[in-house]
């Protein structure tokens, strides 16, 4: 597996999240999360403007193997989603940390990152899911 | 050969003899019912219509030519004499709404059916009308809203599923308005209790289990759901997908389910699989009475059979079909009942669980890794191939494929989910040994070319009408439909 990118957080449910210049959130799922399921056919978003809980359902990522819930790893609030994802679900397929974003979310208040994995901690977690 | 479509065969003004129009004009219609444009049917000869479907039956990859074992499916062998007594002339020609007293015998049938469910499910009340698996599980979680709202608690609309659980379950809970607590399971396939406590509370309306589960083992922690969940003031739903394991052996109802829908066409003798008519009876304890969908079969004063209906049931879900679910499902169902007894069930359950764990142990012994080890296998088991997946690049789906060549349908792939590269076997309970060691030889028989051919194992199957599908293709573009504008 290629090497993980390192200025993400991660969960393990296999999300990712990027803090931005800005303060926003941008959310995917990882190289690991977009093998297993396969070749995906249908991404479903969330509403701009949704307010979510740490670990709410965000979106609905399915593939001809299986249909899986993205949650989302902090709390706040829908900015932006990937509309692109509509027509070319398989962006997060050959581009999971790139053109395959889902969406970018601003944290509510008392966020802390520290409950999330290091990029070492997540690659810590997958060698033992692969054991 | 590609068989067309039978639009495409179409020529005009050539007929089958049986469909010729009448001879006189139908008088009697009013003219404003009359149509202008005659219907889009294909113009084809009785022959041509016979050899369209005999190649496309002959196409099929079904129970009736090959082992089957679809786990979560139970492709069992569904008795042809069921099906010869659902189509007695009595049966095939009483019309729904002729004269009640001349459908007692049909009503009789209905009524013994409902009896025989209840004392093999150990539920207090049944209902026959829900006509699908999926209405079924509808009309149960319906059923245990309406109980709430009756009480005031209108409030609880959480549904708590397992991990595990069919993919219909959450569907259904938020069919019915509610929201989904999903619960993990445990390493040894149980549900994690720590979980479920924490998934508790005042707006909990219920928990949807299987049981077996479907990683096809036992719940053995089911008596201490019951009571958390009852403590939280949820009510317990029994999704009846495996039911066949457990016939004449255990009772949902002893479990402490509240409410079960039972998969009539797969427990009880209807060929499934191809979205044909289904039946997905419900039963439920005594708090749940009031709000069984209608009509039920009922006992008159003077022991005639009648309909109970809304002034029977005033609390009732409602009404969920026409009439009363598919008749000619609860027939066979009725018919499978009678000819099984109380010994045949629990023969069904224990040679089901016999194959399976038969299966199970001489896959094993080949070198096939189970999923859940430690475990005892009910009617069904997981094996994970991840290893292989990972070593020669040969996935679970490869294998299903290399299966079909070799004369097998392919178990169920990819679920449950949280199971990677895994195969779910269901053998049933009316295969033979021999043909069960002819799955695993050809199960070995498919691992050894993995090996040394793993090419030839990504390529399959090379036998079939149809090669290697564009299954990805196929979701992102459905085309289901032939148009005749084309």
């Amino acid at each position: 597996m290629s090497e993980l990118p390192g200025d993400l957080y991660y969960t393990k449910d296999h999300e990712w999240l990027r803090p931005e210049e800005d303060g926003s959130y941008v959310v995917g799922i990882t190289e690991y999360a977009q093998a297993a399921l396969g070749d995906l056919v249908y991404v479903e978003l969330p509403d701009v403007g949704q307010e979510l809980d740490e670990n709410d359902e965000m979106a609905v990522v399915e593939s001809v193997k299986a249909a899986s819930d993205v949650y989302a790893p902090i709390a706040g609030t829908v900015v932006a989603v990937n509309e692109e994802l509509a027509d070319d679900p398989e962006s997060i397929n050959t581009d999971p940390y790139g053109d395959g974003w889902i969406v970018r979310m601003t944290a509510a208040d008392g966020v802390n990152l520290d409950d999330m994995m290091t990029p070492n901690a997540y690659q810590e977690f997958l060698d033992e899911l692969e054991a | 050969m590609n068989e067309t479509v039978i639009f495409e065969e179409s020529r005009n003004g050539r007929r089958a003899y049986a469909q010729a129009p009448a001879a006189v004009a139908a008088l009697d219609l009013p003219k404003e019912f009359l149509r202008e444009v005659p219907p889009m049917l294909p113009e084809v000869s009785e022959l041509q219509v016979v050899r369209h479907f005999t190649r496309l039956s002959q196409k099929n990859f079904s129970i009736d030519t090959h082992f089957y074992p679809l786990g979560s499916c139970t492709m069992k062998y569904n008795p042809r004499v069921c099906n010869s007594m659902a189509m007695l002339p009595g049966f095939l020609n009483r019309h729904p709404l002729g004269p009640i007293e001349q459908g007692q015998g049909f009503l009789e049938c209905m009524f013994d059916l409902q009896e025989m469910l209840k004392k093999v499910t150990g539920m207090k009340g049944v209902s026959l009308t829900p006509m699908a698996g999926a209405q079924g599980e509808f009309a149960g979680v319906a059923m245990i809203r309406a109980y709430h709202k009756a009480r005031g608690e209108d409030n609880r609309n959480e549904i708590i599923v397992p991990d595990a659980a069919h993919g219909t379950n959450p569907a259904t809970a938020t069919m019915c308005g509610c929201v989904v607590k999903e619960v993990p399971t445990d390493s040894h396939g149980d549900i994690n209790m720590e979980a479920l406590k924490a998934a508790l509370g005042p707006n909990t309306a219920g928990i949807m289990l299987t049981n077996p589960s479907t990683i096809g083992v036992f719940e053995r922690d089911i008596l201490d759901v019951k009571k958390v969940v009852n403590e939280a003031g949820g009510l317990l739903y029994y999704d009846g997908a495996n039911l066949n394991a457990i016939l004449g052996k255990v009772r949902p109802g002893d479990m402490g389910f509240d409410v079960i829908h039972m998969n009539l066409h797969k427990t009880f003798s209807t060929p499934h699989g191809g979205g044909g008519p289904g039946s997905g009876a419900v039963g439920v304890n005594e708090r749940l009475l009031p709000f069984m969908p209608l009509p039920v079969v009922g006992k008159a004063d003077d022991n005639s059979f009648c309909w109970l209906a809304e002034n029977d049931l005033p609390q009732s879900i409602g009404r969920l079909s026409g009439f009363m679910g598919n008749a000619g499902v609860l027939l066979r169902a009725y018919v499978y009942m009678l000819m099984l007894g109380r010994d045949g069930m629990r023969r069904v359950a224990e040679f089901a669980t016999l194959n399976a764990n038969y299966l199970q142990a001489r896959l094993r012994d080949a070198g096939f890794e189970l999923a859940f080890p430690d475990r005892r296998a009910s009617h069904e088991f997981i094996i994970t191939l991840k290893h292989q997946a990972k070593s020669v690049h040969v996935s679970a789906m490869d294998v299903a494929k290399a299966l079909l060549d070799r004369g097998y349908h392919a178990p169920t792939t990819y679920f449950p989910l949280l199971v990677p590269e895994c195969l779910l076997i269901e053998p049933t309970e009316t295969e033979s040994r021999e043909t069960l060691d002819g799955f695993v030889a050809a199960m070995v028989d498919i691992a050894e070319q993995a090996l040394t051919d793993a090419d030839g194992v990504r390529q399959a199957p090379l036998t079939t009408p149809v090669r290697r599908l564009d299954d990805v293709l196929a979701a992102r573009q459905l085309d289901l439909a032939w148009k005749a504008d084309k």
